[in-house]
């Protein structure tokens, strides 16, 4: 028998009939569900009179529209101001109801960014194929499962027939050797892996994260790292089961109990790469060389050490990519051969389904414990990934440090990682981000996003500008 | 999905090559919840002479007579005669939305980008590559009779002109086997409904935890 990758052993399990075209059939375990993709999917259901294959593999929650403020918040659905938002949010619930599927409303203690979410209830588990319309599914890949996004008519497709019509992807490892330095995070680990290998790097993979360093990073780690895998191109990314995995699934209200879940745990262990399997290709970073991580351009791969320069394009030899960096240069304001710590920022954000968990929020408020935020800093917010991640940092009394530090503590939700709300960035302002992306425009019109981890964030609230957190702790 | 099987009917020339979605339709309209009704957004840019919203009244708004849509002599056309590198930009699947449901059936052109050219055939639209001489004379033909009409016959491969005429199309095989019997990509897969099922019923035995318990 020939040795297998854990993407291939998910594939084949999963395997309903192999087309002669290279396309094929493959099982959906998990569907999730938010409130911008779904709409026309459910309509297209009602237009040719279908019902969802089996209601019961979905799972619903809005988080891309709704507001922030406890104001706003308490009034329910009338507290969303946009009135297409506000469709968008009804029109999930409806649809939900009519369809019997399993939904958290906005009001809901459970609520929230569907990627914090999912794992969070044990709707997702190792070995499940789970589908989103939305591309940072990818972050489910952190419990072993193999997850991706969809666009709309995939989003009906799966709806009506818990099946996808695939081709299998190529096999890459990126493997994290050694040791993080005190200080360096799950975050910083991806953003240099996509400084590495470039936007780019993973198209047509799917990726597998292993290493030393992978293996001793928390279940939230490994889904900042996953989460991120699309911005390295790659639509999933997986990290192998480990004991941590199967203790992470325990007693969470999805997942199976006692004797199943024992029965489970046997199989789950059995997702990992077999010891000789072969990626056709495979990356090697040393952990003990990644520094804190500072975005200072217009797509994740323009990515800088703290203590590192903005690159000078009058150095960059190759055209094209001189081009880049210029225009992304002009449009965040800022001038090459400069040095990171000399941004200046405007406002911070801490939250988005990359880092809005409650290792996270722990790892911002040790840094503004007992400080206060720069005077220079209009807006620094923190919104937590759930409501149950909120009362959980509430009961460690993390929320008073934040608010105590002049940060601005919210209810869950996306918010300012792609302001479809309420919350956006204002033109020209700089913000350190805990987000995912940092396209122009993305957190509002003319924002300039620099993309950071929470430590990072927390300390540039502080400071007013980016500073290396490693000499802070 | 709706079939393709034969289509006859006036042809409206969009004289204009790279021809973008948000040309199709702009980004604002992306908010809605629909999949239908994009048919009064269509090239809204170009169209109205304000800068339309999403759900709004569109009733009232000034019509660019200039645009081509809005002559009198195209009103009920089906197929929409256009230039190279239609459909580039988003991968939006709101611009054939909003193309078929302003009535169109069908695109003749020398080229489309690659993923609008996909998600015509995903939404029951027939994007036909013709020779760039062909459609630059077709452009000439349309312009110089008012009414001009073409008939389109999928099965056979063939567009008619008026004068009897008949100019011969490429269709991959089997996006044509799915638009002639209207099968969307769900109706292919239910297709094997039965391997579905049978699927489910093995993973349910032998991965039983992925199916929610009765006690939880
Ligand atoms: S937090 Fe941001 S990246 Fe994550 S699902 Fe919401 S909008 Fe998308």
């Amino acid at each position: 028998m020939t040795a297998k990758t854990l993407y291939d052993k998910i594939w084949e399990a999963h395997l309903v009939k192999q087309r002669g075209d290279g396309t094929a059939l493959i099982y959906i375990d998990r569907h999730l569900i938010h409130e911008v993709t779904s709409p026309q999917a459910f309509e297209g259901l009602r237009l040719a009179g279908r019902k969802p294959w089996r209601a019961d593999a979905n799972f619903a929650t809005p988080d891309h529209n709704i507001p922030t403020t406890s104001e706003e918040r308490n009034q329910g659905l009338e507290g969303i101001k946009d009135p297409v938002s506000k469709i968008q949010v009804t029109t999930l619930g409806d649809n939900c109801k009519e369809f019997d599927i399993f939904e958290l409303d906005m009001n809901d203690a459970r609520q929230g960014i569907v990627h914090v979410v999912g794992p969070e209830q044990g709707a997702t588990l190792p070995g499940m194929t789970i589908v989103c319309g939305d591309s940072h599914t990818s972050t489910h890949g952190a419990l072993g499962a193999l997850a991706h996004g969809i666009g709309t008519s995939e989003v009906e497709h799966v709806l009506a027939t818990q099946c996808l019509m695939q081709k299998k992807m190529k096999n890459m490892q990126v493997r994290i050797d050694g040791q993080l330095k005190t200080g360096v995070t799950a975050k910083d680990v991806v953003l240099a892996i996509i400084g590495e290998i470039g936007t780019a790097g993973g198209t047509g993979y799917t990726i597998e994260f292993a290493g030393e360093v992978i293996r001793s990073l928390s279940i939230e780690g490994r889904m900042t790292v996953c989460n991120m895998a699309i911005e390295a191109g790659a639509r999933a990314g997986l990290i192998a089961v480990d004991e941590a995995t199967v203790e992470y699934i325990k007693g969470r209200p999805f997942a199976p109990s006692g004797e199943l879940f024992v029965k489970a745990a046997v199989s789950w262990r059995s997702l990992v790469s077999d010891v000789d399997a072969a990626f056709d290709q495979v990356v090697v970073l040393d952990g003990a060389e990644i520094e804190p991580q500072v975005t200072w351009g217009t797509s994740p791969e323009m990515v800088a050490s703290i203590n590192g320069l903005i690159p000078d394009p009058t150095k960059e030899t190759d055209e094209t990519r001189r081009g880049n960096i210029e225009q992304a240069l002009y449009y965040m304001g800022l001038t090459g051969g400069t040095a990171i710590q000399a941004i200046q920022l405007d406002c911070v954000f801490i939250g988005s389904c990359t880092n809005s968990r409650i290792e996270d929020l722990r790892e911002a408020a040790s840094i503004v414990a007992g400080k206060q935020v720069a005077k220079t800093v209009e807006l620094a917010m923190v919104v937590p990934g759930s409501g149950l991640v909120k009362q959980q940092a509430e009961d460690e009394g993390l929320d008073k440090i934040f608010i105590k530090a002049g940060l601005e503590w919210r209810e869950p939700g996306c918010s300012m990682c792609l302001a479809m709300n309420a919350d956006q960035l204002g033109e020209g302002k700089h913000c350190a981000s805990t987000s995912n992306r940092n396209f122009e425009g993305r957190q509002g019109f003319g924002g300039r996003t620099h993309l950071v981890s929470p430590a990072m964030a927390a300390a540039a609230a502080i400071h007013g500008h980016f500073v290396d957190v490693r000499e802070l702790v | 999905m709706r079939k393709f099987i034969t289509e006859k009917g006036i042809v409206l020339p969009l004289d204009r090559a790279n021809v973008d979605t948000d040309f199709i339709i702009p980004k604002q309209f992306l908010k809605s919840i629909k999949r239908s009704g994009f048919g009064v957004n269509l090239f809204d840019e170009h169209r109205y002479l304000d800068k339309g919203q999403p759900d709004a009244d569109n009733s009232g708004r000034p019509i660019n007579p200039d645009f081509v849509l809005n002559q009198p002599r195209y009103a009920g056309s089906s197929i929409l005669l256009a230039k190279d590198n239609f459909g580039c930009g988003s991968s939006r699947e709101h611009a054939p939305w909003a193309l078929d449901d302003y009535g169109f059936r069908a695109v003749l052109a020398p080229s489309y980008a690659d993923i609008f050219f996909n998600n015509c055939f995903k939404n029951g639209l027939l994007p036909i590559v013709l020779d760039r001489d062909i459609i630059f004379q077709l452009f000439d033909e349309v312009g110089n009779s008012a009414g001009y009409q073409l008939s389109i016959d999928l099965a056979s491969q063939k567009i008619t002109k008026p004068d009897g005429s008949a100019i011969g199309f490429e269709v991959d095989e089997f996006r044509k086997h799915c638009l002639l019997n209207g099968l969307d990509d769900i109706g292919l897969t239910l297709e094997d409904a039965e391997a579905i099922r049978q699927f489910e019923e093995n993973w349910r035995k032998t991965s039983p935890w992925y199916f929610p318990q009765a006690t939880t």
